[in-house]
C-alpha cells in the first residue's frame, strides 16, 4: 500500500485509539476519550464546511441538538430503536441544512454564518421551551443503545466506559475515512477550488451553490451523529448541546488544530476536550479560553497547529 | 459556420461606458484577437462574454443559442472556457490538482460515490489525473506538478491557467493576456500552444499586448478604444488603419 497522507492519518488514528488505553491510569479516561472522539467527529464536519468549502456556520450545535434529541424522543414517542433514531436525527438535520442552505448559499458572501446562527438559536429555544416534549432546560433521559448487551452475549464483556470509547472511536475512524475520501475526490477538490477562487471554479464548470450546499448538508450530518453519540453515552441530554457556546466550541477546535485538515481537527478536539478535564480552572473560564485560543491561533498559527507543524517538517526536509 | 457571435454588446459602470455596441463573430479554429490601449474595455468584454458580468445591452450567441448573462458554469457545459488577466488559480492546491479541477465536468459523479471512494469515483479521478499530467507536459509544467500553485512564478501560473482551461476540451477559449509576465522563450511557447489549440478546431478569442505575437498568430483582429470598436480586419489591414495608429499613439502620448 502506498503511504498517502490519507492512509497515514487513518493509520495513526487507528493506532492511537487502539493503544491509548494501555496508558489510562483509571477507567475515567475511557470516558474522556469517548468525549474527544465525539467532538472530533463534529469538528471533522466543520473541516469539510469551513476548511474546504470556506463557509462558516455558527449554528452547528443546532444539528447536534437535533441528533441528541432524536435519540431522546424518538424511542419513547415512536418506539423506534435508538440506533434508528441516530439515522432519523441525521436525516432531519440533513433536510434542515438543505432548507436553510439552499436559498442562502446562492448569495455571495458570509450570509450562511448569520443564517446558521439564527437557526441554532431557534433550535436551542425550542429545546428549552417545549417543556411538554423536551422537559426543558433540566434535560431528559435517553434510552440505552443496547449494543453493549449484545456484545456481552456474544462473549465480549466491556465496561460501559470501554464500550463507548471503542464505539465512538470506530465511528470517528469511519467519519475520518469518509472525509478523507471526499477530500481527494472530484467533489472535495471542487470544494477546495471554489474556496480558492469562486469565479475560476465556475469557469471550469463547477456549480458553486450546489457544492456549498452539499458541504453544508454533509457537515450537518456529522454534527448530528456526534450529538446522538453524546446523548446515547451519557443516557441524558440537556439543551446546552444545541447552545451557541457549543457551536463556537466546534469552530474553535477546528481553528486550533487546523481547519483545513482532518488530523488537525481531531488534534484540536482532543486539546480543547482535555484541557477542562485536566485543569479544572479552565472549566470555569471556558468562554475566555475559547476566545483566547481563537485570537492566538489567528495571530501566530493562521493555518492551525497541525498544518503549521507539518509545513515546518516538510520545509526542513527540502 | 459561426460558433460565437457577439451582437452589440455593451455595459456601463456608473456613467462610464466601458464597452459600447461591440459586434464580431468567431469561427471554429479561428484566432480572433481583441486589442486596444489600457482601459479600452477588453477584459470587460471578456467578462460579459463569459458570464461574469451581465451585459447592459446586446447578445452573446454560442452555437446558435442565446447565452447572454448565463452563469459561467453553464457556459462551461456548453464548451466555453477562459483564463484571467489577474490570475485566478486555486492557490493552496497543487499544480496537478489545479489542472485536474479543469476535468470537473468529466470527472464529477455522485457525492455519495465520492464519500465512499467507490470504484467509479476512483476510475474517474485516475483518468482525470492522467489527462492532467499530459496537459502539464504540454505547457511545460510537469516537473512542478506536486508543488503548491501559490509558489509558482507569474509566467508559470499563466500557463497553468491555460492547461486548466484546455482540460475542459472547450469549443471556445478566451485567453486574457496569456503571455503577460512571460519571457521571450515562454511567449513563443505559448504562441505555439495557442496555434496548436486553434488548429485542433477550437475557436480562440485572445487579448494580448504583445503586438508581434498578435500580428503573427491572429486570423482576425478587433480593435477597441474607449469601449468602442474602432476597427477590425486581418492583421495587415488593421496595422495600417489610421484610426488604430491614432488610438495607440494617443494612448502613448497620454501616458508620456
Ligand atoms: N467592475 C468595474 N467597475 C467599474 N469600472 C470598471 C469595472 N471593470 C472595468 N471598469 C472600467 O472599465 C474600463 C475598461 O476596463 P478593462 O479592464 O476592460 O480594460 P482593458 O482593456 O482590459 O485594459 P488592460 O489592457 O489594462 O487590461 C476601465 O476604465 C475600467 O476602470
Ligand atoms: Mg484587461
Amino acid at each position: 500500500m502506498r503511504l498517502t497522507p490519507k492512509s497515514v492519518t487513518l493509520l495513526a488514528l487507528v493506532v492511537l485509539i487502539a493503544l491509548s488505553p494501555i496508558f489510562f491510569p483509571s477507567g475515567f479516561y475511557y470516558r474522556i476519550g469517548a468525549l474527544i472522539f465525539v467532538n472530533a467527529l463534529a469538528v471533522t464536519g466543520i473541516v469539510i464546511l469551513t476548511g474546504w468549502a470556506g463557509q462558516i456556520s455558527l449554528g452547528h450545535a443546532g444539528f447536534a441538538g437535533i441528533g441528541a434529541y432524536a435519540c431522546a424522543l424518538a424511542p419513547v414517542h415512536w418506539g423506534i430503536h435508538p440506533a434508528l433514531a441516530v439515522v432519523l436525527g441525521a436525516a432531519i438535520s440533513a433536510v434542515l441544512a438543505w432548507l436553510v442552505g439552499r436559498p442562502i448559499l446562492r448569495l455571495k458572501g458570509y450570509y450562511l454564518a448569520v443564517a446558521s446562527l439564527g437557526m441554532g438559536i431557534l433550535i436551542s429555544m425550542v429545546l428549552n421551551n417545549e417543556r411538554e416534549l423536551t422537559r426543558g432546560p433540566d434535560g431528559i433521559d435517553v434510552a440505552e443503545l443496547g449494543l453493549r448487551g449484545v456484545l456481552k452475549d456474544a462473549g465480549l464483556d466491556l465496561s460501559n466506559g470501554q464500550f463507548w470509547y471503542f464505539f465512538c472511536g470506530i465511528v470517528l475512524i469511519l467519519g475520518a475515512w469518509l472525509a478523507l475520501n471526499l477530500r481527494d475526490s472530484a467533489t472535495g477538490r471542487a470544494l477546495r477550488a471554489l474556496h480558492g477562487s469562486e469565479v475560476a471554479a465556475k469557469t471550469v464548470g463547477m456549480d458553486v451553490a450546489r457544492l456549498k450546499l452539499q458541504a453544508f448538508v454533509i457537515s450537518a450530518v456529522y454534527a448530528s451523529v456526534a450529538g446522538s453519540l453524546l446523548a446515547l453515552q451519557n443516557k441524558f441530554i440537556t439543551p446546552d448541546v444545541a447552545g451557541f457556546m457549543h457551536s463556537v466550541e466546534m469552530v474553535t477546535m477546528a481553528v486550533l488544530g487546523g481547519v483545513g485538515s482532518v488530523a488537525g481537527a481531531i488534534f484540536g478536539a482532543a486539546v480543547l476536550t482535555l484541557l477542562p478535564q485536566v485543569l479544572t480552572v479552565f472549566a470555569e473560564y471556558e468562554q475566555l479560553v475559547l476566545g483566547a485560543v481563537m485570537v492566538l491561533v489567528m495571530i501566530f498559527l493562521r493555518e492551525g497547529v497541525v498544518p503549521s507543524i507539518l509545513r515546518k517538517i516538510r520545509g526542513r526536509g527540502e | 459556420m459561426t460558433l460565437l457571435s457577439i451582437e452589440g454588446l455593451g455595459i456601463s459602470f456608473g456613467g462610464l461606458k466601458a464597452v459600447n455596441d461591440v459586434s464580431f463573430t468567431v469561427k471554429p479554429g479561428e484566432i480572433v484577437s481583441v486589442i486596444g490601449p489600457n482601459g479600452a474595455g477588453k477584459t470587460t468584454l471578456f467578462n460579459m462574454i463569459s458570464g461574469v458580468y451581465r451585459p447592459g445591452m446586446g447578445k452573446v450567441v454560442l452555437n446558435g443559442e442565446d447565452v447572454t448573462a448565463m452563469s459561467p458554469h453553464l457556459l462551461a457545459r456548453r464548451g466555453m472556457c477562459r483564463t484571467f488577466q489577474n490570475l485566478q488559480v486555486f492557490q493552496s492546491m497543487t499544480v496537478l490538482e489545479n489542472t485536474i479541477a479543469g476535468y470537473h465536468l468529466q470527472e464529477s459523479g455522485h457525492v455519495l460515490s465520492d464519500l465512499l471512494n467507490l470504484p467509479a469515483s476512483r476510475r474517474r479521478a485516475k483518468a482525470a489525473e492522467a489527462g492532467a499530467r499530459e496537459l502539464l507536459k504540454r505547457v511545460g509544467l510537469e516537473r512542478a506538478a506536486e508543488r503548491e500553485a501559490g509558489s509558482l512564478s507569474y509566467g508559470s501560473l499563466k500557463r497553468l491557467e491555460i492547461a486548466r482551461a484546455m482540460a475542459l476540451k472547450p469549443k471556445v477559449l478566451l485567453l486574457d493576456e496569456p503571455a503577460a509576465g512571460c519571457n521571450a522563450v515562454e511567449t513563443e511557447e505559448i504562441d505555439h500552444l495557442i496555434a496548436e489549440i486553434a488548429a485542433s478546431g477550437v475557436a480562440i478569442l485572445l487579448v494580448e499586448h504583445d503586438m508581434k505575437m498578435v500580428m503573427r498568430i491572429s486570423n482576425h483582429i478587433v480593435v477597441l478604444d474607449h469601449g468602442e470598436k474602432i476597427a477590425e480586419g486581418d492583421p495587415a489591414s488593421v496595422s495600417r488603419n489610421p484610426a488604430v495608429i491614432a488610438a495607440y499613439l494617443g494612448a502613448e502620448n497620454a501616458a508620456g
